[in-house]
């Protein structure tokens, strides 16, 4: 099990996501005294009859001023088991890509539900993105338990509701539990008001989540990020490939292939400043050297000569586009980064625009807008080596940037290679 | 064999693949150093990733002038060891060009003059890319910042227009005269930080063990009685066992009472904390909730 969750969790003040991570701060003392004196001082200042947790995420003065979530922040509490990181973003649907940034590179997904409302659209555009950005694990607080009474069939019926809905997304793991924020019901303590629910409370399950098999490790990808040549008379011909293994394992002694140029070698040793290690794997950070002097650069991608990533110019990708100033047409340039390469491509086509709240396709759509998530097809001038995000996180991510204004305008999740 | 990194490698990993990122994207970055613990463990995170090599970027130290002494010597020391280049940029110099005035009266600070200082040093040197050891869990402004922070030509942030940052994709494109700051310990707390120090056996100034020291009372922080600052009325010096939680500008952190004089006593002494490290030991961020945003939109680190 890994020592590190990342989580996620969208939502608005109304749901109760900010009380539930103050909660899960709080319960687990990982709130200060003096953060808390500022809280209660501003809670008071501002009029608010009870202490507002959200002052403890909402950090920019406009923020708190006009008592809004603009932004990913992000927050860490610990508990003997394990560290926990939290990417915490607004809701709305203007915040799809401050969404979309913080579910990606999360674990874990928390999405609230309103024990009274049931699932409702929000619910479905926080599952669609999770799904999207292939969160392996989501797990539903089904929240506000106190004011149904902590009843069992509230709870089952929003479980029944979101499980029908989740079938027609790509969801590995999906958990409910039954909570209330407030109150602190089965949110760090078991809560003794629904002994009709047997499994743990929130933060049990989150620290028991199995999340080590989540990373590929059986596809060899490793992008080489940095070359490394001393130039001193102890390491003179020293040449280490710098880089952060994005997927399978890798050992001395094994026989790999160096993406473009096709050369193949062995590894003679991966290092690192500790020492040689016998393998690494993702996520490490380490230095490869190899036993054949081929001219190996950043950007190139080392893995083995039976299992590679394709090749292609050509790709096709689902992309929520970030950018207010323009939006996503045909024919426009933009630089690209994928893994360690950099490089630039020309969209060729807008295949079609989601809708994320009612999953519809528009086909007929000529562009996409800040916020929204489509499906194009472009291509590049340098080839690039990417697998299917489905498959691998990293060789199947990309971001785009706008070369002019050097904005990051949209997050990429690769398809595949475009047919034809 | 399972694999799984402990949380310290992990996080190690993902500075370690900032720090490197840097190294191919930028024409001319810097490591900040202020002989803190934070700087030095991203010293020995930037040896770590270009080992066998050197670290293929300078050190930069904005000295106000009003340092620990112990401090000073643990930087020429350290930065002597791993063969950089230190830099030091003179808040005095600063001063003394007449770029800035220094403030009067008992609670005068170089904490603000800092920023002018750092942006002059950025132009003079040219500098693209600064390495920070700023965290997120440091303070709530922080908590929302990129791992690469853009700053424009004069060295603001605009916490509004922030680049997305996804997966470890980071857009470090700029123009001329703008620059990125980059913060490669963002996910690491203070706790993280004095694990590390412990697993890895990191060498810390003296000043973050218990020691004795003539103290004064001010707004509630024990301040080292020095020669910079002037005590008010009924600021009277007296001895105390204390150590430092924070290493900066001495007129301004101050010390906590402590008996911890091992990084085991200290890491014992940082779980059990009720307070945060800047409100407990940094008066400058208390005087408002948006002291450090404000500070930061100004170009400060």
């Amino acid at each position: 099990m890994s020592e590190i969750l990342r989580f996620a969790t969208a939502g608005s003040v109304d749901d109760g996501k900010s009380t539930l991570i103050g909660r899960l701060l709080y319960d687990t003392k990982s709130i200060f005294e003096d953060q808390m004196e500022a809280v209660e001082r501003t809670s008071e200042k501002m009029g608010s009859e009870y202490v507002n947790l959200a002052l403890l995420t909402d950090g920019l003065r406009a923020e708190r001023e006009q008592g809004i979530t603009i932004d990913v922040a992000y927050r860490y509490f610990a508990t003997p088991k394990r560290k926990f990181i939290i990417a915490d973003t607004p809701g709305h649907i203007q915040y799809t890509r401050n969404m979309v940034t913080g579910a990606s590179t999360a674990d874990v997904a928390l999405i609230l539900v309103d024990a009274r409302n049931g699932v409702i659209e929000q619910s479905r555009r926080h599952s669609f993105i999770a799904s999207l950005l292939r969160i392996p694990h989501i797990v539903v607080c089904v929240n506000k338990m106190d004011l149904v009474d902590y009843q069992e069939e509230a709870f089952n019926k929003v479980r029944d509701e979101f499980r029908e809905f989740a079938m027609r997304l790509d969801v590995p793991d999906l958990s409910f539990i039954p909570v209330s924020a407030l109150v602190g019901d089965n949110v760090v303590d078991r809560s003794d008001k629904m002994p009709w629910y047997d499994g743990p409370p929130l933060l049990s399950h989150l620290e028991t989540i199995h999340t080590a098999s989540d990373h590929n490790m059986v596809d060899v990808r490793f992008p080489v990020q940095y070359v490394i040549r001393p130039m001193s008379d102890e390491y003179h011909d020293y040449r280490g490939y710098a880089g952060t293994v994005a997927g399978g394992v890798l050992k001395p002694g094994d026989d790999v292939v160096v993406l473009p140029s096709g050369f193949e070698s062995t590894i003679k040793s991966i290092d690192t400043f500790d020492g040689p290690v016998d393998e690494a794997f993702a996520p490490m950070a380490v230095t490869i050297r190899l036993n054949d002097e081929i001219d190996i650069s950043r950007g190139d991608m080392i893995c083995r000569p039976n299992n590679r990533p394709t090749v292609s110019q050509d790709v096709d990708a689902m992309v929520c586009w970030m950018d207010e100033s323009q939006t996503l047409v045909p024919r426009k340039k933009y630089a690209i980064k994928h893994t360690s390469r950099a490089g630039r491509v020309m969209v060729k086509d807008i295949n079609y625009r989601l809708d994320i709240n009612t999953l519809h396709r528009d086909e007929e759509a000529t562009e996409i807008k800040l916020n929204e998530i489509g499906r194009i097809s472009f291509r590049s001038t340098l080839p690039l080596f990417i697998d299917e995000y489905r498959r691998n996180r990293q060789t199947g991510s990309f971001v785009l940037i706008d070369e002019t204004s050097n904005a990051t305008v949209a997050a990429g999740m690769i398809l595949g290679e475009s047919a034809g | 064999m399972s694999y799984e990194l402990s949380h310290l490698r992990e996080l190690e990993a993902e500075s370690i693949h900032i720090m490197r990122e840097v190294a191919a994207e930028f024409e001319n970055p810097v490591l900040m150093f202020s002989g803190g613990k934070d700087s030095i463990v991203m010293l020995r995170l930037a040896e770590k990733a270009f080992a066998p090599a050197k670290i293929p970027y300078p050190v930069l130290h904005i000295d106000t002038g009003h340092n620990f002494p112990e401090v000073i010597d643990f930087r020429d020391r350290r930065t002597a060891e791993v063969g950089a280049r230190l830099i030091v940029a003179s808040v005095q110099q600063t001063i003394d060009q007449g770029r800035v005035a220094e403030e009067t009266g008992a609670r005068a600070s170089r904490n603000r003059l800092q920023t002018t200082t750092l942006l002059d040093a950025i132009e003079e040197h040219r500098f693209d890319a600064l390495f920070g050891g700023a965290r997120r869990d440091e303070e709530k402004s922080r908590a929302k910042e990129r791992v690469y922070s853009f700053r424009d030509d004069f060295g603001q942030w605009d916490p509004k227009a922030q680049r997305p940052e996804l997966w470890n994709l980071y857009n470090g494109r700029i123009k001329t005269g703008e620059h990125i700051r980059v913060f490669p310990i963002s996910n690491w707390t203070e706790l993280d930080i004095w694990q590390y120090i412990a697993d890895d056996n990191v060498d810390i100034p003296s000043i973050y063990f218990a020691h004795k020291r003539n103290v004064f009372e001010r707004d509630g922080m024990l301040l080292a009685e020095n020669a910079f600052v002037e005590r008010m009325e009924g600021e009277d010096v007296f001895e105390e066992l204390v150590r430092y939680r924070t290493v900066g500008d001495i007129t301004i952190t101050g010390a906590v009472e402590s008996s911890a004089d091992t990084v085991e006593k200290i890491i014992e002494e940082v779980a059990a904390t009720r307070q945060t490290e800047r409100g407990a030991t940094r008066a400058d961020d208390r005087v408002s909730e948006a002291a450090m945003e404000d500070r930061k939109k100004e170009g400060y680190f």
